[in-house]
């Protein structure tokens, strides 16, 4: 056996000790720049952490790809959702006239917008994949308030860092950072390929963030809450997606 | 130095005397010498780097392959192009039942979905393989590894010693005792086809079916022809690497496994001395 020797000794130590104090340094700039996601805590956190972190770093500011009118999937596809609920089915048979957004949390104005206010907010059309974890997607056309709109309309808090959204279909809640939250083609959806947002593919309203995969897209929005921790929201892993084993950031 | 005793003659060799020297030392002085002190002075077979990072990579890619699957069953169906879902028509289809009720296989029923973990598991998996890899790739540049073990020696290239290497394996020829301490050219190739090719291309087009990494690097999908491409592309270059996989384990199998696994993990094969 080799013996081992004073001063392989020492230098295996230091690099240890270097090791172990970049990591903790590395953890400590991570959160305060905010590349920690809020389910690092789990099994797969820290695979998952690396992924959140390093795709914010390169993706903060970039736009998702748009595409040109001829690519517009011909058929688009909705995938399955809940059956609706009995609210749903009332709101439904008003015409929506009756469906309202609410923004609450850290907001100087919170406010309760209806869906006619909404459609006569600025809006920006965008043509964008929606791609499902599943794999299979489609291109459509999509029409909607910046979600960065309605964020100065009630005044959002300097200190926010999350923006909180759920359906009407219970259990069914999201949220994004500010990178997506402020981010120029994250819509509050309420038109696609030139015509009202049909029922099975979000209608009235559908939250689109096109640059994290199509879960993140929740349908049915009635509800926005502005929030600087996502501790206090379900079990504090910061949606419904990793309460049901899957990952909050999806940009992959 | 190095001392090879088995009672009279006593023959001294130079530190790090390869074990084919020392061989026919043995057989010209006409006794069978059993090495002392385990051979630890010998230069091990494979670097302690190449070893922790074959086994690290060996690790990561079975936990990929394994959540691939699975996340594969949840839409058993392949496109060209940008875009493709149950509504439009595949490119072909993986003959298999799908974990989503929404997929049409043809079978009657659906598998359980198993995407979450699956998901969370695989991209741990391929940061795994990421840092393994750049480990092993700069240990290969600085240390001469790739240099000196996987380039093929120019002499080697031609097309009769390719062939006659070929024909080696097809007829099952087992290999030469040299070839437990040197890769032979078709080895190397191999190495060199799945090192740089076939692993930066499966993780470029993993990379690719990720809408926040393209919209930060459009290029990446856009030069391979559409997102649902690229997912098809990386369904291929897994299935190479699968076959890599199989062939390789058959081939240690046709080699020794024992001994060639034992290389692996502890640097040595068991010497002809020890095994005779």
């Amino acid at each position: 056996m080799s013996q081992i020797s004073r001063r392989k000794l020492i230098t295996t130590g230091l690099a240890a000790t270097a090791g172990v104090s970049g990591l903790a340094v590395a953890a400590k700039l991570a959160g305060r720049f905010g590349l920690i996601p809020p389910d690092a805590g789990v099994l797969y956190g820290a695979g998952e952490t690396l992924t959140y972190a390093a795709q914010r770093l390169l993706t903060r500011h970039s736009l998702a790809r748009e595409f040109a009118p001829s690519q517009v999937s011909k058929v688009p596809f909705a995938n399955a959702v809940a059956p609706p609920s009995p609210e749903f089915q009332r709101l439904q048979q008003g015409a929506f006239a009756d469906w309202r957004l609410a923004v609450d949390g850290m907001a100087a104005r919170p406010a309760s917008f209806s869906l006619a206010e909404i459609k006569g907010f600025p809006t920006r059309t965008e043509i964008t994949m929606i791609q499902c974890e599943e794999g299979w997607s489609y291109i459509a056309e999509w029409k909607g308030v910046p979600l960065s709109h309605i964020l100065d309309l009630v005044g959002a808090a300097p200190q926010v860092r999350y923006v909180v959204y759920r359906s009407i279909q219970t259990d069914w809640w999201e949220s994004i950072d500010m990178a997506d939250a402020l981010h120029p083609q994250t819509l509050v959806t309420h038109g696609m390929n030139g015509d009202e947002l049909p029922v099975p593919f979000g209608g009235p309203l559908r939250l689109r963030v096109p640059r994290q995969l199509g879960y993140k897209s929740v349908k049915y929005i009635t509800r926005l809450t502005l929030t600087d921790s996502l501790k206090g929201f379900g079990k504090g892993l910061g949606s419904a997606a990793p309460e049901g084993g899957y990952a909050w950031y999806a940009g992959i | 130095m190095r001392i090879l005793r088995r009672g009279r003659p006593r023959i001294q060799c130079p530190t790090g005397t390869p074990w084919y020297i020392l061989q026919m030392a043995d057989s010209l002085v006409g006794q069978t010498f059993v090495a002392t002190a385990a051979d630890t002075t010998l230069p091990p077979r494979h670097s302690a780097v190449v070893r922790v990072t074959h086994w690290l990579i060996t690790l990561s890619f079975l936990a990929l392959l394994l959540t691939g699957v699975e996340i594969l069953i949840s839409h058993p169906r392949f496109y060209w192009g940008e875009t493709g879902n149950a509504g439009t028509r595949p490119l072909f289809t993986v003959p298999i039942p799908a974990s989503r009720g929404t997929v049409p296989t043809g079978y009657g029923y659906v598998l359980p979905d198993q995407n979450g973990w699956s998901r969370y598991l695989h991209f741990q998996s391929a940061w795994l393989a990421v840092f393994t890899g750049l480990l092993y790739l700069s240990y290969g540049f600085f240390k001469g590894h790739f240099r000196r073990n996987l380039v093929p020696a120019r002499s080697d290239l031609s097309a009769r010693g390719l062939l006659s290497v070929i024909a080696g394996h097809l007829r099952f020829k087992p290999p030469s005792e040299q070839e437990a301490w040197s890769y032979n050219v078709l080895q190397r190739l191999t190495y060199l086809l799945v090192v740089f090719v076939l692993f930066p291309f499966v993780i470029w087009t993993g990379l690719a079916m990720s809408p926040a990494v393209v919209s930060a690097i459009p290029a990446l999908v856009n030069v391979l022809g559409g997102q649902q491409s690229a997912r098809t592309l990386h369904l291929f270059a897994s299935g190479f690497l699968v076959l890599f996989l199989l062939v390789h384990v058959l081939m240690v199998w046709f080699a020794g496994f024992r001994n060639r696994v034992r290389a692996m993990i502890t640097g040595r094969p068991a010497t002809p001395m020890e095994r005779a």
